[in-house]
């Protein structure tokens, strides 16, 4: 028995075991709890979970749809991240999402007569800096030391979808017939869309999404921007005194982050539905949050927790057409694994003292 | 230089004829991670006596007394209160047996006053408050111990010398007969801590026990009836004061182990040419909590160590950002190396050749969750950075980390280490080695010394002393006024953020310069 006991115990020292029994704990108490949900519901969580599972990854088209999901969920994910190894708290990637996407449309609804080789990139930047420069905001307030950017970057949430549901009412709302109705922008050309693969509508943004994350990790770890950049995260007192330009990094970090929310709104709009709409995000900013959180900020946990959450999402949408569970229920379990998670930050403490 | 001091000395000896031990400790050990802290120590305290606990830092003198009060729990030993076996699980529980202690950083609430600080600590309040009832109480303890502070004063208003005397109200009104004092003088002036011996003189009549953590020899030798001197984690031996002498505490202390202290060799050195620092009638906005600099001006030559005598909180530290371009000068002008640096940022007054040694150098000098060699790094990024900063040259760091190291002759340490694994001494070394191994032109050294044993102090002094003879700056900022007084060769005194006076350190004794650090009278001339 003693024998055993040691043996778990060995394997709990080695630090990815800890993390994998970690993650595996948290989903499997939200899941019990989700069942528990759909139980009350009257639905059957078994079936339901078995659907989700041969369909997401059993068929060709729910695998290549949970591939499209990740896209946002990366992209939003490494937003939060990143500003978090300087000790910032970015709320705000829902915002920046909507933002990209705003920017991003206005520019394919302005140079129509770009070729694709010129208008994706183009995109690429406009999606970049309508997010960026909206995150920038709250980080600049926050290195002059006026406002906390978790407030900042929490309430620009609302005004972000404000100012796309401005737009697509007003001045870019499509006048074709059968779609005024609908709040919605003009299309985009077919040269502003972001190429496809395979036959089904995983996107270019996918790339993007692992490029950012490679780069994201590149950075952090390998590099001198990386090193101060922990540095102002480890301890801003010392790094003040060690000459790193604390503000300038929060506000260009910021920037950086938001940047890259805004390529997931850019995709969305661009690659997905060709058009912007109001309110076309369904929480990918605040899911993309979950997921920094869950994984310890780290890449490849970014990576892992966005495929689990982009099937959990693929299945919310699934079990709402085949079991009618209301789409709401995948809400409440988002809110279950984020509620289990606020226990994590006990569990390394533990090791070390 | 004036090394004499006319500290009252203890006179009265410890009768050894005394009633029963108070409170006695057996066979107490505590273990923790990798080090025992107190290894099966006896201890005896009798009513009316001042006993005085010295040692090393780490030697396990806070560690036997916190077990006493009840912050540790010992692995095993007894402790005996009146004779009867206690058992101590807590502060409550100590407090209960009226036991206390005073810890090296005050508890006080700066915001609320001394009563509501002193009504804070009372056990067993009832729940609608007897105000008057405790004013009286104050009062009282006040008037017979010459504890005269104003009750109704928010301690924030106070001075550091009456907020030591309402840590001590606080354990009077609690009613404790063992005093503990843990480095209590640390932040005390020097006609403060006489204050404090004079009030212990009156506790001791009245039959109190005190206990007195030190590593001051000064201090046990004036204020003491009974030494215990403790090495890694034992008891080296109790002396009663009638015995000690200096000599033979320092060899109870050290064995022969102890290093040699540097001497002023003054006169050799050539402190001329350009200053390296300049500081033209500068003011500063006050920030915070913080202090406002009011016209400074001050220069460092090549080859000089300028100490900065004051009571903390009295902008030494902000005279030290001020240099590091962490604040911004309101009024006056800052010159490096005869250069205008005013408007310069913090990174490139750094690059032009500064240093700095934190006060606190795991809060405001390292990151605590990286390793030695990536906090080096992060000392001067740009050196080690290769391919245009895509990556950085590990080799590189750890070699030069191995120089610096040797240069000082300072143990080798594991450069892949976390920072915050070290102890106090490898820490301030670590950081010392950081700083000098980028041959600063000029360092700012805020209490370099603070927090470590004394063979690190003495090694951090020396590092201090090379540079200076290599012809580089100094700002010595310390609370020790024999640290100033033996590296400085000036002495600047600093009081509400004005330079109140600018000596030779053989032109004035500590008692005037303790005048100056609080304000009250002494002046330049």
């Amino acid at each position: 028995m003693s024998k055993l006991l040691k043996g778990v115990a060995r394997i709990a020292r080695k630090g990815w075991a800890v993390a994998a029994a970690r993650y595996a704990m948290i989903l499997a108490i939200a899941l019990v709890a989700y069942a528990i949900v759909l139980l009350l519901a009257g639905k059957d969580p078994i079936k339901a979970c078995v659907d989700t599972f041969s369909f997401t990854l059993g068929t060709r088209y729910g695998f290549s749809e949970v591939i499209v999901r990740m896209v946002p969920l990366l992209l939003t994910a490494v937003a939060v991240a990143i500003p978090s190894r300087l000790g910032l708290i970015n709320v705000g990637g829902e915002g920046q999402l909507y933002m990209g996407a705003w920017l991003a449309t206005w520019g394919a609804i302005t140079f129509t007569g770009l070729p694709q080789a010129i208008f994706v990139p183009l995109l690429i930047v406009l999606g970049f800096l309508g997010g960026g420069v909206w995150a920038a905001i709250a980080g600049f307030f926050r290195a002059r030391g006026l406002v906390n950017e978790t407030i900042t970057t929490l309430l620009m949430n609302y005004i972000a979808p404000l100012i796309v549901g401005l737009s697509v009412y007003g001045a870019w709302r499509s006048r074709e017939p059968g779609s005024s109705a609908f709040p919605q922008s003009v299309a985009f050309p077919d040269a502003a869309r972001l190429p496809r693969f395979f036959d089904t509508r995983v996107h270019l943004g996918i790339i993007l999404a692992l490029v950012v994350l490679f780069v994201f990790w590149f950075v952090m770890e390998r590099t001198k921007w990386g090193l101060k950049m922990r540095a102002v995260g480890g301890n801003p007192e010392a790094a003040r005194r060690l000459g790193i330009r604390v503000g300038f990094y929060i506000v260009v970090v910021m920037f950086i982050a938001g940047g890259i929310a805004g390529l997931a709104g850019m995709a969305e709009v661009s690659a997905l539905h060709g058009r912007l709409r109001a309110g076309f995000s369904p929480g990918y900013g605040f899911i993309g949050f979950l997921i920094s959180w869950l994984s310890g900020g780290s890449p490849l946990g970014i990576l892992m927790m966005s495929f689990v959450l982009a099937i959990v999402f693929s299945g919310g949408s699934l079990l709402q057409i085949t079991q009618g569970v209301p789409f709401a229920a995948i809400n409440v379990l988002m809110a279950l694994i984020l509620f289990v998670v606020l226990i994590k930050p006990r569990l390394p403490r533990r090791k070390l003292s | 230089m004036s090394s004499s001091h006319d500290m009252r000395t203890a006179t009265q000896q410890f009768d050894t004829e005394s009633p029963a031990p108070l409170v006695s400790l057996r066979g107490i050990t505590k273990r923790f991670p990798n080090v025992i802290a107190n290894d099966s120590v006896d201890l005896d305290l009798f009513p009316g006596e001042v006993h005085a606990l010295l040692g090393e830092n780490g030697a396990g003198k806070s560690t036997l007394m916190k077990i006493l009060y009840g912050f540790y729990s010992a692995d095993s030993g007894t402790i005996a209160v009146d004779g009867e076996e206690a058992h101590i699980g807590s502060p409550l529980d100590a407090r209960k047996l009226r036991i206390g202690m005073v810890f090296q950083t005050f508890t006080l609430i700066p915001a609320m006053t001394v009563a509501e600080n002193i009504t804070l600590y009372l056990p067993d309040l009832p729940a609608v408050l007897d105000n008057r009832r405790i004013a009286e109480q104050i009062d009282e303890f006040g008037k017979q111990y010459h504890l005269d502070v104003d009750p109704r004063l928010p301690v924030r208003d106070i001075a550091i010398g009456d907020q030591q005397k309402v840590e001590v109200l606080k354990l009077l009104v609690g009613r404790a007969r063992v005093l503990i004092f843990d480095e209590a003088t640390r932040v005390l002036a020097p006609h403060e801590i006489e204050g404090l011996f004079r009030i212990f003189e009156r506790l001791k009549e009245d039959g109190y026990a005190i206990v007195f953590i030190t590593h001051k020899l000064r201090e046990v030798l004036a204020c003491a009836d009974r030494i215990t001197v403790m090495k890694r984690g034992r008891i080296a031996g109790t002396l009663i004061r009638s015995e000690a002498t200096e000599e033979g505490l320092v060899a109870l202390m050290f064995g022969d182990a102890m290093p040699r202290e540097i001497r002023q060799t003054a006169g050799e050195r050539k402190t001329d040419g350009a200053p390296l620092l300049e500081l033209r009638n500068v003011t500063t906005r006050a920030e915070g909590e913080g202090t406002r600099l009011d016209d400074i001006s001050l220069e460092i030559r090549p080859g000089e160590i300028v100490g900065v005598a004051g009571v903390s909180g009295n902008g030494q530290r902000e005279l030290g950002d001020i240099i590091l371009g962490l604040i911004a000068c309101a009024r006056g002008r800052r010159l490096l190396q005869g250069v205008d640096a005013t408007s310069w940022i913090a990174g490139r007054i750094r690059a032009s050749g500064v240093g700095f040694v934190p006060e606190d150098p795991l809060g405001m000098g390292v990151v605590p969750w990286m390793t030695v060699a990536q906090n080096a790094a992060l000392g001067s990024v740009e050196t080690y950075a290769r391919h245009g900063g895509l990556s950085l040259d590990w080799n590189h760091v750890q070699r030069d980390i191995g120089t610096s190291f040797e240069e000082l002759s300072f143990e080798a340490l594991n450069p892949w280490v976390q920072v915050r694994t070290l102890s106090g001494g490898q820490l301030q070394r670590a950081v010392l080695a950081r700083e000098l191994g980028r041959r600063p032109k000029l360092l700012v050294a805020s209490y370099p010394t603070r927090e470590l044993d004394v063979r690190s102090a003495m090694a951090a002094r020396r590092v201090l002393a090379t540079l200076r003879d290599s012809g580089g700056g100094v700002l010595l900022v310390s609370e020790d006024l024999d640290e100033l007084f033996s590296l400085s060769d000036r002495l600047i005194v600093l009081h509400q953020g004005r330079i109140v006076g600018t000596f030779l350190p053989h032109e004035i004794d500590r008692h005037k310069i303790g005048h100056l650090m609080t304000g009250s009278g002494g002046t330049n001339e």
